[in-house]
């Protein structure tokens, strides 16, 4: 499918998606986080997008909001599509898990738990992955602070 | 008379003449094991070098060339440098089993050295049950392994340890009915009567199919029951790290370590001697130089233990089940077969014999 | 802590054990956790972040150039295609024409890095399923193709050969001869692999049957490279998504429809004859011209995303670049193959026994820091 195609398919499923193709060369589609789950079921189940291949799960601190960017692609169409969702809650962030739509979804959420301190909901293991269970702060959020291990240029 | 062989009735006389009868007998039966000891220790060494250079040959390296002359020395250097490391081992465990162990396994093996008949007359015990006596004694040696792994208090040891349990019982059976098969053929389990009978024609020859049947059953179960590759459960170092003998160092590891040369060094020589004549030379070349025997019997010997080098330096290891049914669906039955074979072929007077 | 929690969970005959992270099976420092029903494995639990250096925190500070030589440090086994990713992503946002020399060259290193990587797996799976012989045979051919690395860029491990804007040398006079007599020689010694390990009986009954990944799964747990192609997935993304000189040259993609462990073994092994053959294509015809384009010295990259990805030893590399119009991304996130791959192993280790999880893992091919990052 082409992006135009994608954007009018996806488009039609909620009204409070918003499209973007600037300064990528991906189609990007920023989801609220309350339709998160429900869309990305449908961008996998659904004949036509049937996005089955999460190549790509990043977290993103954008300085107000935390984020995480979903790389998506088709094994049968070869389309990509990247979906983007956000929260502004610093303190407790929570997101939905998708690691029922693909399980490469439950490592890659405790990395960015790990790193991003973004919780996600029904996520069956959600622990540090790569630092200690003593750890405080989460390193790659950009107001993270440490004074010993961090070299500041 | 060979020299060797007068120097032993010289003092065999002498002691005899300087003290009572009793005291002389356990005198020498003390000199002999001294002698044994010493021999073997040696030889150990001497075979884990073997192993090294061979190993390498295989792996197209070098091997040891530095210590003494060609690294003759290497492993003597290893050995010393062994009994001067710290005994090491884990808090909980249970001291007295875990100190034990060793000494089973070392002692089982030097033990079962004993009644090899070298050459005519060089044998220290010629005990009228001879294989019956060396199954028993290489069968000790489970129990070393077996306590070592318990006692070390470490699970990777313990998993060791079972698995050296399981598969020591299963290839003993065919190790006991691969030989029990060459038995058929001599009507003797005393060594010396075997090589006696060895006299028209080896037992490879005399019992020809069956025979190298079992031979090759007895390889196959004597690789295993020493642990070694494609055997080496016990140790599986990519599995186990170092299975059974992972808490151990410094001596009582270099027991562990020797022992299962030794153990090597049995297997080929029992193989020796039921299958090609021990001391016997090849048509009877060498008869008139009597001393010449034990050339021979090492000579076989050793060309079998490199045999069991080849294997372990080419084959992957086994799985545990695999090793399991290898034993219990194939060569057990096989063996069970081949014993009927070989009594049938006995009983009509089948053999090959000049 | 942690034991008594599982502890709480065990059935009457389960027991937990620790493999790692100093374990001879786990190439590195990886952890992990086992729970076991005598021999068979009834959980895998991986422990990570023994070496987490944070490359990904250090790439926020760090320009351009600099990144590079940090990606070396993960995937060491394929660093010079970690490297070419970069400088691929960079050198795509600021549009710059690359000339045809440094893509060739490029996907003539890569391959190689490729068959390098291959080696030594193929030593170390040797090694895993208990033939220790291999890991030599492996080495010894892996010792020429750092040669000649070491002839053409002084470093035999971890290379910093590309920089953004093409490569930081020409190659060396001797590489083409080199590369020729290594192709002859590889062409003889391939085979003798086989016949080693692959022939082997107890090789084929260790392998066959065990750790099977369906197709379906390896999807969904985006496993990539052998991993993935052993399934029946088509993910060569040299295929997929051609970069550098990848679409001039015509080769196979080694696919096998069996996803257990001895398909993840022959898909290697096919993939070093390909790679074989791909070099052998482009080897006589490098273009003449210039082998790297100036930059400026501070490179900015444009305001946006940039995601490229590659084809390592190990599977798909993903670099995923926000930048800000700053000299350092915003944020790079590294989708690294052996991560993904690590994933999966719960899934198709659950069921066998020990020596199954060894020999699986081995043909997951994991690099630790890869995994770390």
């Amino acid at each position: 499918m082409t992006n135009q195609s994608l954007q009018e398919l996806i488009g039609s499923w909620s009204p409070n998606l918003e499209f973007n193709e600037e300064g990528s060369q991906y189609l990007n589609v920023s989801v609220p986080p309350e339709e998160l789950h429900a869309i990305m079921l449908n961008l996998k189940q659904n004949e036509q997008t049937s996005l089955d291949y999460l190549f790509c799960l990043s977290g993103v601190d954008w300085g107000e909001e935390l984020g995480v960017v979903y790389h998506l692609e088709s094994t049968e169409f070869r389309h990509s599509l990247v979906v983007k969702t956000q929260t502004s809650d610093r303190e407790n962030p929570i997101l939905d898990s998708v690691y029922d739509i693909w399980a490469t979804a439950e490592f890659h959420e405790r990395e960015v738990f790990d790193f991003f301190g973004i919780r996600f909901s029904n996520h069956p293991n959600l622990k540090r992955l790569f630092l200690t269970d003593e750890w405080e702060g989460f390193p790659l959020r950009k107001d993270y602070e440490d004074n010993i291990n961090m070299i500041i240029k | 008379m060979n020299s060797a062989l007068s120097i032993t009735k010289n003092i065999h006389d002498w002691l005899y003449e300087i003290m009572p009868e009793g005291v002389a007998n356990i005198v020498e039966m003390v000199l002999i094991a001294l002698v044994y000891l010493g021999i073997f220790a040696i030889a150990g060494l001497f075979l884990v070098l073997l192993e090294r250079r061979v190993a390498a040959w295989f792996q197209l390296r070098i091997g040891p060339n530095r210590v003494g002359f060609k690294g003759l020395l290497q492993t003597m250097a290893d050995a010393i440098k062994l009994l001067s490391k710290e005994l090491t081992g884990t808090e909980k465990a249970d001291k007295l089993l875990y100190n034990l162990a060793p000494y089973f396994v070392i002692i089982s093996s030097l033990m079962a050295l004993s009644v090899f008949p070298f050459t005519r007359e060089f044998q220290a015990f010629d005990i009228n049950i001879g294989i019956f006596f060396l199954i028993a004694i290489s069968s000790i040696g489970v129990i070393g392994i077996l306590l070592g792994g318990w006692s070390s208090n470490n699970k990777f040891a313990m998993i060791g340890a079972m698995r050296s349990g399981v598969q020591t019982i299963s290839y003993e059976l065919s190790i006991g009915l691969s030989l029990l098969t060459m038995v058929i053929i001599t009507g003797s389990l005393q060594l010396s009567e075997i090589v006696e009978v060895q006299k028209s024609g080896w037992l490879i020859v005399q019992g020809h199919i069956p025979a190298v049947i079992a031979f090759m059953i007895y390889m196959i179960a004597g690789t295993a029951e020493t642990n070694r590759a494609p055997f080496d459960m016990v140790e599986a170092e990519s599995e186990l790290g170092a299975g059974f003998h992972t808490e151990y160092s410094g001596m009582k590891f270099a027991y562990f370590f020797l022992a299962e040369f030794i153990n090597m060094f049995i297997i080929a020589a029992i193989a020796t001697t039921v299958f090609f004549g021990a001391w016997l030379s090849p048509f009877g070349i060498t008869e008139s130089i009597p001393v010449l025997g034990v050339f021979w019997f090492l000579l076989k010997t050793l060309i079998l233990v490199f045999l069991m080098m080849w294997f372990r330096w080419t084959f992957p290891r086994l799985r545990v089940d695999q090793l399991l049914t290898l034993e219990w669906k194939y060569l057990l039955p096989i063996n069970l077969v081949n014993i009927v074979i070989m009594a049938l072929l006995v009983w009509h007077n089948l053999t090959i014999s000049f | 802590m942690e034991t008594t929690t599982l502890n709480s969970n065990f059935k009457s005959e389960e027991y937990f054990i620790n493999m790692g992270p100093q374990h001879p099976a786990t190439h590195g420092v990886l952890r992990l956790l086992l729970t076991i029903d005598g021999e068979i494995i009834k959980k895998v639990e991986p422990d990570l972040g023994y070496i987490h250096r944070s490359i990904e925190k250090m790439c926020e500070r760090d320009s351009y150039q600099q990144i590079v030589h940090l990606t070396d440090r993960m995937d060491y086994l394929s660093a010079n295609i970690n490297n070419e990713a970069v400088c691929l992503t960079v050198e795509n946002a600021l549009q710059l024409e690359i000339p045809d020399r440094v893509k060739v060259i490029r996907t003539i290193i890569g391959e190689l890095t490729r068959i390098s990587s291959h080696c030594l797996w193929w030593g170390v799976m040797g090694m895993d399923v208990g033939a220790l012989t291999t890991y030599f045979y492996g080495f010894r051919d892996r010792e020429l193709l750092n040669d000649i690395f070491e002839e053409t860029c002084g470093a035999r491990l971890t290379m910093n050969y590309n920089v953004p804007g093409g490569l930081m040398f020409d190659i060396h006079p001797n590489f083409v001869k080199r590369v020729k007599d290594f192709i002859a020689h590889f062409k003889t010694k391939l085979p003798e692999y086989d016949r080693l390990l692959t022939d082997n009986i107890i090789f084929q009954k260790r392998t066959k049957g065990v750790g099977i990944l369906s197709k379906e799964d390896a999807i969904s747990f985006g496993a990539s490279g052998p991993v993935g192609r052993a399934s029946g997935y088509s993910c060569d993304v040299r295929k997929h998504h051609p970069y550098s000189a990848l679409d001039k040259v015509t080769f196979n993609e080694a696919l096998k429809t069996e996803g257990d462990t001895f398909a993840r073994y022959s898909v290697r092994i096919q993939e070093m004859w390909e790679s074989l053959s791909i070099v052998e294509q482009l080897i006589d015809n490098i273009p003449e011209g210039e082998h790297r384009v100036t930059t400026k010295a501070v490179i900015k990259l444009p305001k946006g995303e940039f995601y490229q990805k590659v084809e390592t030893a190990r599977g798909e590399l993903g670099v995923y670049i926000i930048s800000t119009g700053t000299k350092s991304p915003y944020r790079l996130k590294f989708r690294s193959p052996g991560f993904s791959n690590l994933s999966l192993l719960n899934h198709i280790a659950v069921g066998g026994k020990i020596g199954d999880l060894v020999a699986t893992m081995a043909t997951l091919d994991l690099v630790i820091p890869d995994i770390d990052r």
